[in-house]
């Protein structure tokens, strides 16, 4: 047992070095990933430990970044990219969507395609106009690519290396809000697979599914709600595409209530989909409809306005209200 | 001697309708100079800095190359008119342009073609049948790009010239010495994508040659609603070489491209080429060139055809006689035959074929839905029996 108190932050920077040094054809590519170490120092020190050839200052253009990367992971090198900001990832956009996430279906699977996008994503920082936004469904909705969110440093930790060593090209949404939140990381552990949910916190009464940064927000509700006598159980979805949409199910068969909660916009959401396919598969099990918990319609409002965007531990109670008064 | 072809120095469009618009007016800057190695009457003339020895035998393959490209060419369009294939991109016009340039290129290179570079996946060595999957409807691709170093045809345009670039990056980590070549047309110049591929391959320095076929028409739109600026003209701002050489002139495409791989090979970094040529048929087979240009224009550039010129300078040569031209012929028409024959025997896919490849370590969603898929399928066999 190494177990380590590290922020996650901290825990994906470790991860990244674990796998640059396991594997000489991981490269580091983005933005200011080099001698600054990105905005968030995420890719600290990476630099000078590894130099430029390995970690690749880009010229400012995302669709360049991606566009190069499938090149190198055409080459056979599998580039871990930073975009700086959810809202920035935009300009690579097509790339993602009309290259990176069909080549190997073209191909018909004679090429591979290992390349992780990582996108600091979600509100919360006082930011200013695209840097706090929740584009996750957009890209779970596109088929090849696979999307997941760590919600803790352990799974900041592995969920990273797992995400290099695939074959795919996934999605690496990083909670930035959470950057600094500390937590226990074994580097010795057996992890669990990339795309299974986990049980952050067992309940009978309601499930609560959330995941990336509504994880804590969860945790919090759900430990409010014990003191008024409530068990609510904790679903950290880690993967939204693929959706672990089993483990749900057992826990919302136990519980009978589910609210799903995300920052991201609800119409369209990844709850959207939790709850028509929960709704299929549990009909006869459910007290209370799926409810959901999300930002609204509305482009992502001034930081001044985000703790009313954001779900908090009050309109999580709510709907944890709402759905126990079926 | 540099010659100046009187297509560089003509305005394509009368001169009338350019004065009726502003937006029109042609750039200030004076019309580039070609670099020709072979006049349109298949006259060799020499180029200071660009020149090409080649034996008969190998002037006679340039020269089959092109024939049976064009013969490929003009097959697969007929099977679209006659509803095998579901659209086709012609190259007419441009074979000496793909020919010369693909010639150019070594085994080790790699090639990131757009969706109309059959002549330079002919040489590459692709099956040309590999070429027609996507144009019937059977896969997306469906060659295996890494065994010609030749990656599958891209639709969207400029985007495979990032691809390339990032490729080219990954050949100068391995310390290899071979070198990339991205196709792209004169309308993706216009693309971000093409830029910003500029951009990263001079700040890398990556062995890579962009090789813009000019062939002065993105579907409906002339080079003018495209660029204010000649094309090649664009390399020097980004801090490489740019060079406009004769596209419709095979010794020339392959001499400018040759330079420009030895260049990369060096490590001096990328070159863009723009072969100034024309497509002489339609976009695909699903617009109509007469809405939108007029045949005079057709007219001046069959004079400047690519294989007729050579055509010209093997007969003055005495590098191929009729006996040479009368087998190539037949040829050609095995190839035509044996085309057709294997675009009609192209199976539909298997149905469950839509599950496959999505994801290269499998995905649960889409494990489900070909479960799904699959007993769906099986009900109806069932009901059958």
């Amino acid at each position: 047992m190494a177990a380590t108190k590290m922020p996650i932050a901290k825990a994906i920077n470790e991860s990244l070095r674990k796998a640059m040094e396991n594997d000489p054809k991981v490269l580091i590519m983005g933005e200011d990933v080099g001698r600054l170490g990105g905005v968030f120092r995420v890719t600290d020190g990476l630099h000078k430990d590894f130099g430029d050839g390995r970690v690749i200052d880009t010229p400012l253009a995302e669709s360049g970044i991606v566009g190069t990367a499938i090149g190198l992971a055409l080459r056979g090198y599998r580039p871990v990219v930073e975009i700086q900001f959810d809202g920035f990832v935009f300009p690579a956009y097509d790339q993602i969507v009309t290259q990176l996430a069909k080549m190997h279906a073209r191909a018909l699977g004679k090429i591979k395609l290992p390349v992780v996008i990582r996108i600091p994503y979600g509100g919360g920082i006082g930011a200013v106009e695209h840097h706090s936004e929740s584009p996750e469904a957009l890209f779970a909705h596109v088929a090849g690519l696979k999307v997941v969110s760590p919600s803790n440093s352990s799974d900041a930790y592995w969920m990273m290396q797992q995400a290099i060593q695939s074959d795919d090209p996934i999605i690496f949404f990083e909670p930035k809000r959470r950057y600094w939140d500390k937590g226990d990381v074994d580097t010795d552990a057996i992890p669990s697979p990339l795309h299974k949910a986990r049980i952050a916190r067992e309940g009978t009464d309601l499930t609560l599914v959330a995941y990336g940064p509504m994880v804590k927000v969860c945790l919090e509700a759900a430990a409010a709600a014990q003191e008024e006598g409530k068990s609510l159980e904790v679903v950290d979805l880690r993967s939204m595409s693929p959706l672990d949409f089993d483990t749900i199910q057992s826990s919302v068969e136990k519980t009978r209530r589910l609210v799903v909660v995300h920052e991201a916009p609800v119409f369209l959401g990844t709850g959207a989909e939790i709850a028509a396919r929960i709704t299929e598969r549990s009909f006869y099990h459910l007290e209370a409809p799926v409810l959901r918990v999300g930002g609204y319609h509305t482009p992502y409002p001034p930081a001044r306005l985000e703790e009313e965007y954001l779900p908090g531990l009050d309109r999580v109670l709510d709907a944890v209200d709402r759905s126990l008064a079926y | 001697m540099t010659v100046e072809s009187t297509a560089a120095r003509k305005p394509r469009r009368s001169s009338s309708k350019r004065a009726s618009s502003a937006a029109a007016k042609p750039p200030q800057s004076s019309e580039p100079q070609l670099v020709q190695l072979l006049t349109p009457e298949g006259e060799r003339v020499r180029h200071p800095d660009y020149d090409v020895e080649l034996t008969h035998d190998e002037l006679r393959g340039l020269y089959r190359d092109m024939v049976l490209t064009r013969r490929f060419d003009a097959e697969a369009t007929s099977l679209q008119r006659q509803g095998e294939l579901g659209l086709w991109a012609s190259l007419l016009g441009q074979e000496a342009a793909q020919i010369g340039s693909g010639r150019a290129t070594r085994e080790d290179d790699y090639v990131f073609p757009t969706y109309r570079e059959h002549g330079v996946a002919w040489c590459r060595g692709v099956d040309p049948t590999n070429l027609l999957g996507m144009f019937r409807g059977v896969n997306h691709g469906g060659w295996d790009p890494n065994t010609n170093n030749f990656h599958l045809y891209t639709i969207v345009i400029g985007s495979q010239t990032l691809h390339a670039t990032g490729y080219a990056m990954g050949v100068a980590k391995d310390g290899a010495d071979s070198a990339v070549v991205a196709y792209f047309g004169d309308g993706a110049s216009s693309q971000g994508d093409v830029l910003e591929s500029f951009n990263f391959a001079a700040v890398y320095n990556a062995p890579v040659v962009f090789f813009c076929q000019n062939n002065q028409w993105a579907i409906s739109e002339p080079t003018e609603k495209q660029m204010r600026v000649p094309l090649y003209q664009r390399a020097q701002g980004f801090g490489f070489p740019g060079v406009r050489v004769d596209g419709n002139d095979v010794l020339a495409c392959l001499a400018v491209t040759k330079e420009a791989l030895e260049r990369a090979r060096r490590g001096e970094g990328p070159t863009l080429i723009e072969a100034f040529t024309y497509r002489m048929g339609a976009h695909t087979t699903s617009d109509d060139p007469s809405k939108y240009r007029n045949d005079d224009e057709r007219v001046a550039w069959e004079a400047k055809d690519p294989i007729l010129r050579l055509q010209r300078y093997l007969e003055a040569e005495g590098a191929a006689d009729q006996a040479y031209f009368d087998e190539l012929e037949a040829e050609s028409e095995t190839m035509g035959k044996r085309v057709r024959e294997a675009v009609r025997a192209m199976p539909d896919p298997d149905p469950l074929a839509i599950f496959e490849h999505t994801h290269a370590d499998g995905h649960a969603l889409v494990d489900e839905e070909r479960a799904q898929f699959a007993a769906y399928q099986a009900s109806f066999a069932e009901e059958g029996n």
